[in-house]
């Protein structure tokens, strides 16, 4: 029986076990590119596939996907070096966070990942120091609005966007991992103290906070948009380091249940778990794609949507926010 | 989705999905000796979709999206849905398209070697393209032509031809046997009619050709012909590329290649016939 793809699971398996790619007819090639460029991860799909059996349009179509992700690779370190560049004059520690420091470490999850904006972990007294070096070496606000901006500096765990006005890349320079609003305040300087050192001098966090923060990211924070690839990150790290030490760092933050999740949720998407309870309403937000790339599932994501907000501040403070907002709309 | 199309205009195949009848029907019908996607298998996906399920009936307002889109894509009525769906395809090429250097330029062939011309919208990209088409050229597009970095041959992309304004009568007048699309009053680029090219383009679509030369005409000035000098072809072929930047060192190999081998030329023109002239007389000097 031939039914319309309609569920973002058979991503998920190819990326998992390649080999279930095999015998898979022209529309479902269709569907499963389609969907790993709705989710970001045709370059990945692109890694995990590369020597496999396929027709030669798909070949073609993952060649060009690793040729674009190899670049973004190049242009990913090009703009870390930058950054440590226009900061090593201010002395503290710059941690990489997300896609950067992956494939600045050449862990498994930087392979074929795409990456968009530079993301850096700097200790909360010299974000001053930070601001005003990358100011000085060509970076812009990206929207100077008062509110935002005040927002930013006072509630968020990362300063506004700010854009370089030559390479047009943007940069996040956080101090934490979760929003100063958040109900978890996981000990941004215990990450700092754990994180390691590169070749160059930049840093990485250390394994278990690479996972906890790709699970606070995740579960914490947000409303589990792009979800599919930061489990995919968390599938890779554990892979690459297993999880001796993890329960102990996920307690030190207080995000013992979103690393809990996070496992649990990557062996029923890419192993053989059987997800139960609420964990099934999760799968059912990140697997919400069709086989032409549509967002589905409108309820599911409205559900997730306000519990990102929800998560995020305060009933009181998240009333005033969005009248804030709503009136400035 | 509700209604679909797949087509291959060039080398790239595409699927379109969209949410009411009328803009598939008018593709299938002006794309109908076209061939399907290699394998079946699209390289880009685009969707015609109504924001919210009743825009779908009432005042229906045609979103675009796709594989790749823009934030700032700004929808357009139901009548204009052809228009979409071509400002879709072109869309998924601009910011997608990796295995070529796309030059936003019409292409026309001869002997196996190509003709590039380049310029701002209104310089006559696609009224030279067609007029030289009607005189023995084969079209090749008239929106990107595609540089193949392994090869630095051009490929064809000939998707229709879209005329615009003043445009549309003297295609017309040119090509009276020409199939043509609805005319579509009044888009944000203006009077929009869509004209399928001829059947010697479509059969020939999957050949190649060398590039010969590259010229930058200007519509509505006294005839004139002046060479570019390399570095100002270079610049303004980079701003003139949609993926430049992304192709990374590739684009960069391919563009120096191609501007060192053929010779670049600026071309203003009062009307048709004589940029017609000035071509030929510059194609016969080569």
């Amino acid at each position: 029986m031939v039914r319309p793809v309609n569920d973002a699971h058979i991503l998920a398996r190819a990326l998992a076990d390649p080999a279930s790619i095999v015998g898979l007819d022209w529309d479902g090639w269709t569907a499963l590119l389609t969907m790993a460029r709705a989710e970001q991860l045709i370059g990945t799909l692109a890694m995990r596939l590369d020597g496999l059996p396929m027709p030669d349009s798909v070949k073609a179509i993952l060649a060009d996907a690793r040729a674009a992700a190899e670049h973004g690779r190049r242009a990913a370190l090009w703009e870390a070096e930058m950054a440590r560049r226009a900061l090593s004059a201010v002395d503290c520690p710059v941690i990489l966070l997300k896609g950067t420091a992956f494939v600045a470490a050449g862990l498994s999850a930087g392979q074929g990942r795409s990456i968009g904006d530079l993301d850096i972990l700097v200790p909360r007294v010299s974000l001053d120091a930070v601001e005003a070096a990358l100011l000085a070496a060509g970076w812009e606000w990206v929207k100077p609005d008062p509110y935002d901006d005040v927002y930013y500096r006072r509630w968020m765990h990362e300063l506004p966007p700010l854009i370089h006005r030559d390479r047009d890349r943007m940069i996040d320079v956080h101090h934490t991992i979760l929003p100063l609003t958040a109900r978890i305040t996981p000990d941004a300087a215990a990450l700092i103290d754990g994180s390691m050192a590169l070749e160059n001098g930049l840093r990485t966090l250390s394994p278990n906070g690479m996972l906890v923060h790709a699970a606070a990211h995740l579960f914490a924070d947000g409303d589990l948009a792009g979800g599919l690839r930061n489990l995919w990150d968390i599938r890779c790290l554990v892979d690459d380091f297993g999880m001796d030490g993890l329960d102990a760092e996920a307690q030190s933050h207080g995000l013992c249940q979103e690393v809990g999740r996070s496992l649990r949720v990557i062996d029923a998407l890419f192993g053989n778990g059987k997800p139960t309870g609420i964990d099934r309403f999760y799968i059912r937000r990140i697997t919400a794609r069709d086989g032409w790339g549509r967002p589905t599932r409108p309820l599911t994501r409205l559900a997730f949507y306000v519990r990102s907000h929800w998560l995020r501040m305060p009933p009181a403070m998240l009333a005033r926010h969005l009248w804030t907002k709503w009136r400035k709309a | 989705m509700r209604y679909a199309f797949s087509v291959r205009i060039g080398p790239i195949g595409f699927r379109i999905g969209s949410d009411w009848r009328a803009p598939i029907a008018e593709l299938q019908s002006l794309y109908r000796d076209y061939p399907k996607p290699h394998d079946g298998v699209p390289d880009f996906t685009v969707r015609l979709f109504a924001r919210r399920p009743w825009r779908r009936l009432i005042r229906p307002s045609v979103e675009i999206g796709g594989d790749y889109m823009l934030p700032e894509a700004a929808p357009l009525p139901l009548r204009q849905g052809l228009l979409a769906a071509e400002m879709a395809m072109n869309l998924q090429m601009a910011l997608g398209a990796r295995r070529y250097l796309l030059l936003h330029a019409s292409a026309v062939e001869r002997d196996g070697r190509a003709l590039l011309m380049t310029g701002i919208s209104g310089a006559g990209k696609s009224t030279l393209a067609t007029l030289l088409a009607v005189k023995g050229w084969r079209f090749m597009g008239d929106e990107f032509a595609l540089l193949d970095p392994a090869t630095g041959l051009i490929h064809a992309f000939p998707r229709l031809i879209s005329l615009k304004n003043e445009a549309i009568a003297a295609a017309e007048a040119a090509w009276p046997t020409a199939r043509m699309g609805p005319l579509m009053p009044a888009t944000p680029k203006g009077d929009i009619r869509h004209m399928v090219p001829d059947a010697r383009a479509i059969a020939a679509m999957d050949v190649p050709a060398t590039p010969a030369l590259l010229v930058f005409p200007r519509y509505g000035f006294e005839a004139e012909t002046r060479p570019v000098p390399p570095a100002e072809a270079f610049v303004r072929m980079t701003q003139a590329s949609t993926n430049y930047v992304a192709l990374g060192e590739a684009g960069f190999r391919s563009l120096t290649g191609l501007i060192a081998d053929v010779p670049s030329v600026a071309i203003d023109y009062p009307d048709g016939a004589s940029a017609i002239e000035q071509v030929e007389a510059l194609w016969s000097a080569l």
